[in-house]
């Protein structure tokens, strides 16, 4: 999610397939290095969670999708 | 006095010119401001909202959609929030609907500050959603902490919790 611009796309991919999966984790650890949050969203039934993950490694292998979004801060 | 003044503009004007070109190229370019543009706003809060729907259940989307915010559970310990766009959260004993504090919470643009952007509305719900359920301690201890009040009117937040749960009395079916 990008301020003043809503959510963009930064990568797509299969983890199943190696290079691929490069490329993730190279989103991913850029986005984190800008400072970003990253959220996994999970659905159990009718009930929707979301877990705040620092690694790829903790993104489960069926995640759909990872969603940075800027860290909090006091307002 | 003419003569002097267009004598200083020959004798000096030359020097001026290159100094006023010097400290224009010295200056830092300044960051482009993006021009208001109503449709570019509503294409990407159409855009922002689509992604919340996505993300959140049924009943919240609709909620958000019907009343423009979202009511979470806490801890599971007899409060929740109501989550406003750039606005602050506001906690609430969920028996009585007594009101319990405001946190102000944003999600400030670091990589682009002078452009000072916010998140779309819907966009700042749903990081309020995802962190509150990810993480509801630590996006609470970011947070600042005001008794209710302080930003927005407790009447108002009082009469958004019974429309609140009259939309949910409406919505038996899907609870």
């Amino acid at each position: 999610m990008k301020p003043g611009h809503g959510d963009v796309l930064l990568a797509e991919g299969d983890p199943a397939i190696a290079e691929e999966e490069r490329r993730l984790v190279e989103e991913f650890r850029r986005q984190l290095d800008l400072g970003m949050w990253a959220a996994v969203p999970t659905a159990e039934g009718m009930r929707r969670e979301a877990t705040l993950v620092r690694d790829f490694s903790e993104v489960s292998r069926d995640a759909e999708r990872v969603v940075f979004f800027p860290p909090a801060a006091g307002g | 006095m003419i003569v002097v003044v267009a004598l200083a503009a020959i004798g000096f004007g030359p020097t001026l010119v290159r100094r006023l070109r010097a400290r224009r190229e010295r200056r830092p370019p300044t960051p482009s401001v993006p021009a208001l543009d109503p449709g570019r706003e509503r294409r990407v809060e159409a855009r922002a909202r689509e992604l919340l729907r996505s993300v959140v259940s049924d009943e919240e989307y609709a909620m958000y959609a019907e009343l423009g915010f979202i009511a979470v559970d806490g801890d599971g310990r007899g409060y929740g929030y109501l989550l406003y766009p750039h606005r602050p959260m506001v906690a609430f004993e969920s028996a009585s609907g007594e009101l319990l504090n405001e946190y102000c919470v944003e999600f400030p643009d670091r990589s682009e500050p002078a452009r000072a952007e916010r998140l779309p509305a819907a966009d700042d719900v749903l990081a309020k959603w995802m962190s509150l359920r990810a993480g509801e301690r630590e996006l609470i201890s970011v947070a600042n902490m005001h008794v209710p009040g302080r930003q927005l009117d407790p009447g108002q937040v009082r009469r958004d919790l019974i429309r609140l749960r009259e939309w949910q009395a409406r919505r038996p079916l899907t609870r």
